[in-house]
């Protein structure tokens, strides 16, 4: 049991953060519970603080419209607390379209799918280029033009609001995500990603190499849906540094070898302390 | 020389590739974009701004949907056809009840939903007035109203909120049987909010009376008639230049030399 544990504690605590956070929302619409109101796009903590998702206004402000103060506010408050922990603290711990492309990628190892498939290359920097779009698509259209298409609202309001035709975005992700492209929508293609990939770039919370230590298994590098940010394992030790890491953790709970661990920020890093 | 032309080649050619990704890309998103935020015959919520203003502004969180004590307001599935994700109603189904302290409003956090438009401070105080908001305007098919057959129905009237205001009855002799009165319901954009109450009770099979967007339903005079008769319009005739004509070479003769002169083709 407490090997279960060590090996998968972050896992049950994403899943039991994002099943709670998807609970309370419920219970905002349904209950009237006055915890969490609205959806991941706006919403109401606790009846009173606003929060707002930064690059939805953004997008919004693309438009040229002013927002009322309320969803200013609630952006801040959101940046600030996603730009302190770690921007993509947001996909691993929060995001339901995280459980959807985690279950892909999941079935993926499972069935070693990698060795079989044909493989498309594609840049994980495509999300940047969304974002770039989605703003020029906003300012050109009038309307925030990711929110008109984003699997990740579709997802979240689809569960708390109704789903209607929703659940096909989810499938396409799914098969995307398990048959086309590794990774393909989280670490290639979604610009909210991207977005909180920038915003994480001076976070507190970290991952951190202890390269002595490291026995080269690579199962870090097989969980981790970012592995381009570990690319210092077995190399030198070093924190990941990278605003893609999701710190899901899943790296740290695999590695049975006790070279990977979250710390805080490192800030007298004097760049990798090379261990010879 | 022929290596470095390479390069170049190899250069040039990828970045032409991955500008026509991200334009093939852009283009359909904007094409599917462009279409789906175009709903003209969609109902927003109470204090609503004008649908391209609105459009831009909700942030698709469900909070006015969550405040409705009725479930009157729901957020567009997809599948739904309308802009996916932002707050609508269909009146036959659950109208709005117009509460007086319209709950759904001041959750709004962007200002789509503009509370100034159905609230006015005094004393520092908020004082709700739900009528006047305009969330669309009722319109009355006479074809299918019985009301206008000659039968005695006046279920829209007896459901307005706004009674003899929004939906007044009108008398009119009924020619068929010459010795009957026809009560015909006749709305009064004016007044009328769209709350769709006269819609839900309407009780033919497909309701006789409907909400439509105001944009939709309401024409336009135009600024170059003058309501002789009412002073306020008539002061608008204040310091205009008389009439302007259009000059155009052919204008500069009179019609009558301008036509026996015939036409010059050359």
């Amino acid at each position: 049991m407490s090997r279960i544990w060590k090996k998968y504690r972050y896992l049950i605590l994403r899943r039991l953060t994002q099943l709670t956070i998807l609970a309370l929302y419920l219970a905002g619409n349904y209950l009237g519970w006055k915890v969490l109101q609205g959806n991941l796009s706006s919403s109401v903590l606790f009846g009173t603080i606003p929060l707002a998702d930064p690059y939805a206004l953004l997008q919004i402000f693309a438009t040229g419209a002013m927002v009322a103060a309320d969803a200013i506010i609630g952006a801040l408050i959101i940046a600030l607390f996603y730009g302190i922990v770690g921007g993509r603290a947001f996909c691993s711990w929060v995001c339901p379209v995280n459980m959807v492309t985690d279950g892909a990628n999941y079935l993926r190892r499972k069935f070693n799918l990698d060795k079989y498939e044909r493989k498309w290359w594609a840049s994980r920097n495509i999300r940047y280029w969304v974002m770039g779009l989605s703003f020029i698509l906003s300012f050109l259209l009038g309307t925030a033009a990711f929110e008109m298409v984003s699997p990740v609202s579709i997802t979240h309001r689809g569960i708390i609001f109704g789903m209607g035709f929703g659940w096909a975005m989810i499938v396409a992700i799914f098969l995307f995500d398990l048959f086309i492209l590794k990774n393909g929508w989280c670490g290639h293609i979604c610009p909210l990603g991207g977005f909180y990939s920038l915003l994480g770039r001076f976070n507190l919370v970290r991952v951190e190499h202890n390269q002595p230590n490291c026995t080269l298994c690579m199962r870090c590098k097989e969980v981790c849906p970012e592995k381009e940010v570990l690319f210092m394992v077995g190399k030198k030790s070093m924190q990941v540094k990278m605003g893609e890491c999701t710190l899901c953790g899943r790296c740290v709970e695999v590695c049975d070898d006790d070279a990977l661990y979250f710390r805080l920020r490192d800030f007298l890093d004097k760049g990798a302390r090379d261990v010879s | 020389m022929a290596k470095t032309d390479e390069g170049r080649r190899r250069f040039i050619v990828s970045m032409a590739q991955n500008v026509a990704i991200a334009t093939v890309g852009s283009l359909l998103w904007s094409a599917y974009v462009d279409e789906a935020k175009a709903a003209p015959l969609v109902l927003r919520p109470p204090g609503a701004r004008k649908e391209d203003e609105f459009i831009s502004l909700c942030i698709k969180c469900g909070l006015c949907v969550e405040a409705c004590p009725y479930d009157t307001l729901m957020l567009a599935k997809p599948g739904d056809h309308k802009p996916l994700g932002t707050p609508y109603f269909i009146p036959r189904e659950v109208p709005c009840y117009m509460c007086d302290d319209i709950p759904c409003v001041p959750p709004c956090p962007t200002g789509a939903l503009d509370i100034d438009s159905v609230s006015e401070v005094k004393d520092g105080e908020r004082i709700f007035d739900i009528t006047k908001m305009r969330m669309g305007v009722a319109i009355v098919d006479i074809k299918n109203c019985i009301a206008y057959w000659g039968i005695q129905c006046d279920a829209c009237y007896r459901a307005c909120p706004l009674l003899d205001k929004a939906i007044y009855m009108e008398y009119r002799q009924n020619e068929r049987t010459g010795k009957h009165a026809k009560l015909l319901p006749v709305v009064d954009p004016d007044y009328c909010t769209g709350c769709g109450l006269c819609e839900h009770a309407c009780v033919t099979e497909i309701a006789a009376i409907k909400v439509l967007p105001r944009d939709v339903a309401l024409g336009k005079v135009g600024k170059h008639y003058v309501k002789g008769w009412e002073k306020s319009d008539e002061a608008r005739l204040h310091g205009s230049q008389g009439i302007e004509t259009t000059v155009t070479p052919r204008s500069q003769k009179s019609p009558v030399d301008s036509l026996n002169e015939g036409i010059d083709f050359e």
